[in-house]
């Protein structure tokens, strides 16, 4: 049987426009062999959860430069908690200050990337942990 | 350059056997790497000679400061009369936290004010907005309604210090608010000096902080302008912005480039729409560049900006008055050169960025706190960058001769090099008809995208190095005390909101609404009606929410 | 009823979704599930909306998206994205511009890659409008670039067939080229604000006028679009598109053309159901035994020919096929 292709989705909550990492890294997931959902900036948690489960993804790959990844990405997880997707995995990045990571793991966070992670040691974290079914 | 047949030929003679001893060495004695390259991907030569600037002519291409083509500065006399401005760029939670670190600055030697806004303001959004979660506060200060600020300027004499404030898309209604301050202060509109960024074409090619769409976002900028000719003759109503084209990616001459091509669009766009005379406003429009980590790079870049803009201002627009050649700018160190890892060399990286700007001629500057990768810099942090400034002007003597590097055959060389790198691109804009067909297109967005990612791509294969990110690693913590911003701060926000409307006069505050509207339908300027609008109270997302009700929302297209 | 037949139905978005990542991932049990969702497909309406890369697609589906809510009818929309060729990976971003319904119930947006170069794009797209036909859908839109011959027999799923174009970039040269006059049922001149759009709108007047299908009944009609920029015109203009969509319709069904559309549909869905079961694990086969690397290499070496290889490749396929 043919493997799965990974799906994932690159997003952006939030108000802040800082899309350069996004764009890389969705560009980067693409070149890794992935098939890459970007929404593009200023989204809301709702949003991001809903264009998950249409597009079933395997990841979403949150990223936010504007300090709000206290209040928004946790929201995510449990949206797609109430929708029954909680096999979503979601992991983060940017600028996230080290004291918020329990925090955002306890919220169900799967890994968090900061500024000066190498585009091959995400694309390694998902490709160890993602094995779509 | 050269004075005469004999010295170019010595020249030439030196620079050979020059060569060929080079080769003799290399052969024992390989480079380090095969290209030498600037952190914009530039390939930089070994050795510069009189050979690379041979057809400089002095009067024409250099010059004396204060002349055409201004390449060594507007002012005469240089930084003998004044130093750049101290402007650190400051803003945080709420109004009252913001004007205590306002003054806090001040008291400290800065000597002009810089806001920077929260999300939600830089959006147009209230503080209980839906869109607002979490965000209130966090990278700025939040401005709701002209009570805010009120709070934000308590204290601040408007007529002797200059403000700058960072804001686009409801760039009307933060000046209309400061107009409206200003006023109740009894300070008249004439004395009043500062600057709104107010800058929407970077935002479309690199911020993505935007409202409404490209049409309708320049026509509110020209309102500011017209408005700002007629009545705050000392307001720069637009600072055309390369930082955040820079901070996305682009390199120093896409960088350049685009910044000069989007001025070129607003002052047509007034000329056109206003039916304005370009030395009757082009005086007051004003530039914002990024000061990247390859020194002489960036020190090239701000030195040919300053000529094309003047050769731009006498051929394209054929302007008359000096002043209207003028390109002023304002400085920031960049962000996007700091590094999370071992967080203190960036105070190192921001003092060689500052340097260049100030050897490149800027007239304001801001220096970038080590711990802005995390936060909003800490009161320590933010006064490690101030006096960053500070040694550059009183004590390292760089400020005594003005622009002291030119004639160097590498300065001069590369120099031109940047302006013909970004003339290409001018000229590839024009033909596409301008900035907004080019912006539609996706051109700047897909070429600041390529940049980025190569950039990228580099650093990854370790050709781009990063002290303390791909070189140099260590494992020791480097504790720094980080800002958070309260939870509370949004609520409180919130609650002070709520109050102003309550107590304010709905009716009044409707009324002012529909004349902004019906200004926007008519095309009439917006600028009164909006100082009149947050005079009684009316909130920022409402202004703003008759923009996007009249001219459409712009979402991200999200081009690749 | 299957349970997930059920849920589907029912409108489940997290079934349907990942049934239609079955389907192109190539589960063994997803054509049993079409199998049974088959019943309760074929009653939505199915607009194909193709053109260049560039030519604004996505942001008219959006707007398309809206003006058929207006009239409360729920929408699934098919986005198609190229895949990269050289990773096998793919950037599906078309539905950056649709996200505003992405909270709207009534609306499912799903992004395909067009997957590898084996086919099988057209047969994913027309099982994954077979899912949201069960889902209840009354329109379905299906938006793929035209150009390269399997983005274009995607819509041969479409009852209606819109053709984008946009002034000065050559692509009336372009729509001609790629057969795309005789497939189109609307023209939209996207950006018509722009330079040469009144030039376009002529040339394309002409060509239609010498079409010969013109004579049964249905002249395809060019609708001007303005600016996306512009948002009263455009959403004027749009609403005009779904107006000339919903007339499109109409004629289909009093024609009698409807029922020419099903049958091409059906044509369409025999024969990618056929290479599903037949050319795919065939050539699966042929590939993973190193069968095909020898057989051209005798082709090369003029030892064989592709049709005596052909042949024997049939033959001993159905003869395994009969011994089973």
């Amino acid at each position: 049987m043919p493997e799965r292709k990974i799906r994932v989705m690159v997003a952006k909550p939030g108000l802040d426009g800082h899309d350069r990492g996004a764009r890389i890294l969705a560009r980067c997931f693409r070149d890794a062999g992935f098939e890459v959902v970007y929404t593009g900036c200023h989204q809301t948690p709702e949003q991001i959860a809903a264009a998950a489960i249409q597009e079933d993804v395997d990841l979403i790959g949150l990223s936010c430069l504007s300090g709000a990844h206290r209040v928004l990405f946790p929201k995510v997880v449990e949206l797609l908690r109430e929708k029954d997707a909680a096999d979503i995995t979601v992991i983060g990045g940017g600028i996230i200050p080290e004291q918020d990571f329990s925090m955002l793991y306890d919220a169900g966070i799967k890994a968090i990337f900061t500024p000066g992670a190498s585009l091959d040691s995400i694309v390694e974290w998902i490709k160890t942990n993602i094995k779509p079914d | 350059m050269y004075f005469s047949k004999e010295m170019q030929d010595a020249s030439l003679k030196l620079t050979r056997k020059w060569e060929d001893e080079v080769q003799k060495t290399l052969k024992n004695n390989p480079d380090q790497k095969t290209r030498f390259s600037t952190v914009s991907d530039k390939e930089i030569k070994r050795l510069y000679t009189p050979e690379d600037i041979k057809d400089i002519k002095f009067a024409e291409d250099i010059s004396v400061p204060g002349e055409f083509p201004y390449l060594r500065g507007n002012q005469v006399t240089g930084y003998r009369g004044r130093y750049w401005t101290f402007r650190m760029f400051s803003g945080m939670g709420s109004a009252q936290d913001t004007n205590q670190r306002w003054k806090m600055l001040l008291r400290e030697g800065q000597t002009g004010l810089s806001t920077a806004f929260d999300f939600p303001t830089l959006m147009g959004y209230d503080s209980d907005s839906p869109k607002a979660l979490g965000e209130v506060g966090k990278c700025g200060v939040a401005i709701d309604t002209l009570e805010d600020f009120l709070v934000l300027i308590e204290g601040i004499p408007l007529d002797q210090v200059t403000t700058s404030m960072t804001i686009n898309p409801p760039a009307t209604v933060l000046w209309a608010m400061y107009c409206a301050a200003a006023d109740i202060k009894g300070v008249p509109l004439s004395q009043i000096g500062g600057t709104i960024q107010n800058d929407m074409l970077k935002e479309f090619i690199a911020q993505k902080t935007f409202m409404c769409p490209p049409g309708p976002s320049i026509k509110l900028i020209s309102d500011t302008v017209e408005f700002g000719t007629k009545f705050v003759p000392n307001w720069n109503t637009i600072s055309i912005s390369g930082y955040h084209i820079r901070e996305a990616g682009a390199t120093a001459i896409q960088e350049l480039a685009f910044t000069i091509r989007d001025g070129i669009e607003y002052v047509e766009d007034v000329i056109r729409r206003k039916k304005m005379n370009v030395d009757d406003f082009a005086p007051r429009l004003s530039f914002f560049f990024n000061s990247h980590i390859d020194f002489f790079e960036e020190i090239c870049k701000l030195r040919a900006a300053r000529r094309i803009w003047a050769k731009i201002m006498r051929d394209r627009f054929h302007a008359q008055n000096p002043r209207s050649m003028w390109l002023r700018f304002h400085t920031q160190t960049a962000g996007c050169s700091l590094a999370a890892q071992q967080p203190y060399n960036n105070v190192i990286r921001t003092t060689v960025e500052g340097l260049a700007a100030v050897l490149g001629g800027t007239q304001s500057l801001h220096t970038n706190s080590l711990d802005e990768v995390f936060c909003l810099p800490s009161e320590h942090a933010a006064e490690i960058a101030l006096r960053t400034q500070q040694v550059l002007a009183e004590e390292t003597g760089v400020a005594n001769t003005i622009d002291p590097l030119a004639g160097s055959y590498f300065i001069e060389k590369l120099t031109n090099e940047i302006e013909e790198g970004a003339w290409d691109y001018i000229n590839k804009i024009d033909a596409m008809g301008g900035m907004i067909a080019a912006i539609e297109k996706g051109f700047p967005q897909m070429e600041i995208a390529e940049s980025a990612y190569k950039f990228q791509a580099q650093l990854e294969k370790g050709e781009k190095i990063m002290v303390g990110v791909n070189k140099y690693l260590s494992n020791q913590p480097y504790p720094i005390p980080l800002v958070e911003i309260d939870e509370k701060v949004g609520e409180e926000q919130i609650k002070r909101l709520q109050n102003v409307r309550r107590k304010r006069d709905n009716k009044a505050v409707k009324k002012s609404l529909d004349d902004i509207r019906n200004a926007c339908k008519k095309g009439d300027n917006v600028m009164p009606h909006c100082i009149e609008a947050v005079k009684n109270l009316a909130t920022l997302q409402e202004i703003c929410d008759v923009y996007r009700d009249v001219y459409g929302e712009y979402k991200d297209p999200g081009l690749y | 009823m299957d349970s997930t037949i059920k849920k589907i139905c029912e409108g489940d978005v997290r079934t349907a979704s990942r049934l239609i990542r079955d389907i192109e991932d190539k589960r063994p049990d997803a054509n049993t599930k079409i199998k049974k969702l088959y019943a309760h497909t074929g009653k939505s309406f199915i607009i194909g909306i193709t053109g260049a890369p560039g030519a604004g697609k996505s942001t008219l589906t959006d707007a398309l998206i809206t003006e058929f809510r207006k009239l409360n009818k729920t929408v699934g929309v098919l986005a198609v994205d190229p895949t990269s060729p050289f990773s096998g990976g793919a950037i599906l971003g078309d539905r950056i511009r649709m996200q505003r319904h992405a909270e709207d119930s009534g609306v499912f947006v799903r992004s395909l890659a067009t997957r590898g170069a084996l086919g099988g794009l057209s047969q994913a797209a027309g099982n994954a409008i077979h899912v949201m036909e069960a889902m209840g859908k009354d329109i379905i839109i299906v938006e793929t670039v035209g150009i390269g011959q399997q983005e274009i027999d995607i819509i041969n799923h479409a009852h209606s067939v819109v053709v984008v174009l946009v002034p000065g970039m050559g692509d009336e040269i372009q729509t001609m080229k790629a057969g795309l006059m005789e497939i189109a049922d609307i023209f939209v001149i996207n950006k018509a604000n722009r330079a040469g759009a009144g030039q376009l709108q002529t040339e394309l007047s002409t060509m239609l006028n010498l079409s010969p299908q013109t004579a049964d009944g249905w002249k395809p009609p060019i609708v001007a679009v303005g600016d996306a920029f512009e948002p009263a015109t455009f959403s004027e203009n749009t609403a005009e598109l779904a107006q000339t969509i919903e007339e499109h319709h109409l004629y289909l069904k009093q024609s009698g053309k409807l029922t020419e559309r099903m049958h091409r549909k059906a044509m369409t869905e025999i024969k990618d159901a056929l290479s599903s079961c037949l050319m795919e694990p065939l050539l699966h086969s042929l590939i993973t035994s190193g069968e095909l690397e020898k057989l051209s290499e005798k082709i090369k070496n003029r030892k064989s020919d592709p049709y005596t290889a052909a042949e024997e490749i049939t033959e001993k396929f159905f003869q395994k096929r009969r011994g089973k």
